[in-house]
């Protein structure tokens, strides 16, 4: 029974095809992409205001993506954005003293974090807190210091 | 009198037949049984309903992924967003494109040969034929059609949004110049896997056993002459357009509740 | 004496409000073949139908073999089947699988049998038809008589105690019909198999039949060997026999006058 043969190895490759398919897409277009088979560790920093990012946002170094966002929370006592990063272990030689701020993709892009590296020899180990940081900027809050010239300090500099 | 009597009947008769779909739906789903002609039997209507697809879902896909980028694209410049345009593509063919769009073209490539086929075993007597050799028709017709279609549908769903992606991936980067590292990062970033490519997923699934049996119960209870099949075919497809929708719509529902 | 094989008792059947039989007792004798007759339209398959339990009888009973076929359940009716065999107005082939597969059918479903003597039972009866070097032809390349006969191998292949034939003839060559008459008495002889014939067909009858029944108005209104139906004077009968168009089955559909009618 050759056809019979020849349809049976036309729907297994089908099959496959479309089990290949789901996997390819679960990994390159979804977050599980980044996700899996990579190995992060845990920073955490504390801002004043986060803005709107947003988990899963990406963390950058000089623009290059080393990481994302993996939850964020209010400290119930401080007050504080508590939020906790997942850094690829292949970056693992960023100095303790560097600085974290919350930025923006073009005028109205997402919100990511960008860090800048200090010059301290210790380096950041899993754990680890980042406390040199600057809130989300928010856009009102601009517009009304310049409109009102309040001489109010910057949120945490 | 006539007149109540004829109202009577137009609202039994919708009735009886969602009865009939429920109580056949069951006696699908019991006839299985999971042996090695069965599975033989489902794995040649894969090829028959999956594999015969595949062309006019991968080509849909395409056109589907570029046109959608060309419009997304359009809108978000005015905004200098262009770079999320990955993110409105991936978005829109995980949550709702892909699934339904699929389960309408499957409904009308696979579903309406599906129909036909089933039909005209009736009309040409071939079902009571295994009636009389005492096979049940159900199990050697109707499941492996069904089964066929239920895991072929979700794959090809997969395909489809391959496909599409790949479409936007080729206007954007290739025609409108987006950076391609920043349209895969966008679109990384913003499509959740639990949330959002577990929807596709579910969605197919059901929407690939809507398509699928509405197929089979139009073919399988059809009048057996020309016409009647004829209108089987047509009822395949509207019928499951319906169903898909308001499925569509719960499923969405039901997923963004929890 | 042989014994009774198949035995409708007193059965009725309706469809909806409408009366297709009434009434009706026939028995068949092990071993024989009998014609069961009638004008079209008036119930023949639906006879067939009740014997071989797709339709079940508003009153009265069937046995085959002995047992009830109208009570049984799902489960025994299949096991029955099995020694049925059972040839359709058209044959009704699977379209989808070539002749060999076709003949195969029954017997891959209810044996295990190995490949190879799957194989030779299946050749062994398209022998029997004379369609042994059509293997591999598809039902859409074969002609109408080829089809029946092809059917009739598969419906023939496990070697039934029973056949019923629905119409063999219709729609056949002189050829053709002459072929399918001679391998039904054959098989018939061959495998000592009782045959049940539904015809409307008087001269295949007649050449065909140990016995026969005819069926007009929802009732057996004759029966015998083919001889003793000839001598019959019953207008019922020699109306059917002789194709008269008018007679006790009137040519118009029941109606009002004509002049009534047109002239409003």
């Amino acid at each position: 029974m050759r056809p019979q043969h020849n349809i049976e190895i036309m729907a297994g490759l089908f099959l496959l095809l479309g089990v290949v398919a789901l996997m390819f897409l679960a990994s390159t277009a979804t977050d599980m992409g980044s996700k899996l088979g990579k190995e992060h560790y845990r920073v955490d920093i504390r801002f004043t205001n986060v803005g709107e990012l947003k988990p899963r946002a990406p963390v950058t170094i000089a623009g290059v993506t080393i990481g994302t966002v993996k939850d964020i929370q209010l400290d119930p006592e401080s007050f504080e954005a508590m939020v906790a990063l997942d850094i690829d272990v292949t970056f693992n030689q960023i100095p303790a003293d560097t600085s974290a701020a919350i930025l923006t993709t073009g005028v109205l892009g997402d919100k990511y974090i960008g860090l800048e590296p200090g010059g301290s020899p210790d380096v950041l180990e899993a754990g680890d807190e980042i406390t040199i940081t600057q809130s989300a900027i928010s856009i009102e809050q601009l517009i009304a210091k310049y409109l009102f010239s309040t001489n109010t300090p910057g949120d945490d500099e | 009198m006539p007149a109540k009597k004829t109202k009577l009947i137009t609202l039994r008769k919708p009735v009886q037949i969602v009865g009939r779909g429920i109580l056949f739906f069951i006696q699908v789903l019991t006839s299985f049984r999971p042996s090695l002609k069965q599975l033989k039997a489902i794995l040649s209507q894969v090829y028959f309903i999956g594999t015969r697809s595949l062309v006019i879902i991968m080509v849909c896909g395409f056109f589907v992924g570029m046109v959608l980028t060309l419009q997304s694209y359009l809108e978000l410049s005015k905004f200098g967003a262009t770079d999320s345009v990955g993110t409105v593509l991936a978005l829109s063919l995980f949550r709702e494109l892909g699934p339904v769009l699929t389960a309408l073209l499957f409904s009308g490539r696979a579903g309406t040969s599906i129909a036909a086929e089933i039909g005209l075993m009736k009309a040409t007597e071939q079902l009571s034929a295994m009636e009389l050799m005492a096979i049940d028709p159900v199990q050697r017709v109707v499941v492996p059609r069904f089964f066929a279609g239920v895991i072929c549908v979700p794959l090809l769903t997969a395909l489809f949004n391959l496909t599409a992606i790949a479409g936007g991936v080729a206007y954007a980067v290739y025609i409108m110049g987006v950076d391609s590292g920043i349209f895969w990062s966008n679109m990384l970033s913003s499509v959740e896997f639990q949330r959002d490519f577990m929807m596709s997923f579910w969605k197919s699934l059901v929407f690939g056993i809507v398509a699928t049996f509405i197929a089979v119960f139009s073919g399988y209870f059809t009048t057996p002459t020309g016409d009647g099949i004829g209108r089987a075919t047509t009822q395949t497809v509207v019928v499951t357009a319906v169903l898909v929708l308001i499925f569509d719509f719960i499923i969405t529902a039901l997923m963004s509740w929890t | 004496m042989k014994k009774n094989l198949i035995q409708l008792n007193n059965l009725s059947f309706n469809r909806g409000d409408k009366v297709i039989l009434e009434n009706v007792s026939l028995t068949v004798k092990q071993g024989s073949v009998v014609a069961i007759m009638g004008p079209s339209g008036v119930g023949k398959t639906t006879i067939l139908k009740l014997i071989t339990g797709q339709l079940r009888p508003d009153s009265g009973n069937v046995e085959v073999a002995g047992k009830c076929v109208s009570s049984m359940n799902h489960k025994n009716l299949y096991k029955l089947r099995r020694n049925i065999g059972v040839l359709l107005q058209n044959g009704a082939l699977f379209t989808d699988l070539d002749v060999f597969e076709n003949v195969a059918v029954p017997v891959r479903e209810h044996s295990n049998l190995p490949e190879v003597l799957v194989r030779r039972l299946v050749l062994l009866k398209l022998q029997s038809v004379g369609l042994r070097g059509a293997v591999e032809l598809m039902p859409s390349e074969l002609s109408g008589g080829m089809a029946r006969r092809v059917a009739l191998a598969r419906a023939a292949v496990l070697d039934p105690a029973l056949m019923l034939y629905d119409e063999p003839l219709a729609g056949l060559d002189p050829i053709g019909a002459s072929t399918i008459i001679r391998l039904i008495r054959d098989t018939n002889e061959a495998m000592e198999m009782t045959s049940v014939v539904i015809t409307h067909s008087v001269e295949d009858m007649m050449q065909l039949a140990d016995y026969a029944y005819i069926i007009a108005n929802k009732k057996i209104v004759g029966h015998g060997t083919p001889d003793e139906l000839r001598q019959n004077t019953d207008p019922q009968i020699t109306q059917f026999l002789n194709g008269e168009i008018d007679g006790p089955v009137p040519f118009h559909y029941p109606a009002d006058e004509l002049t009534q009618d047109l002239l409003g």
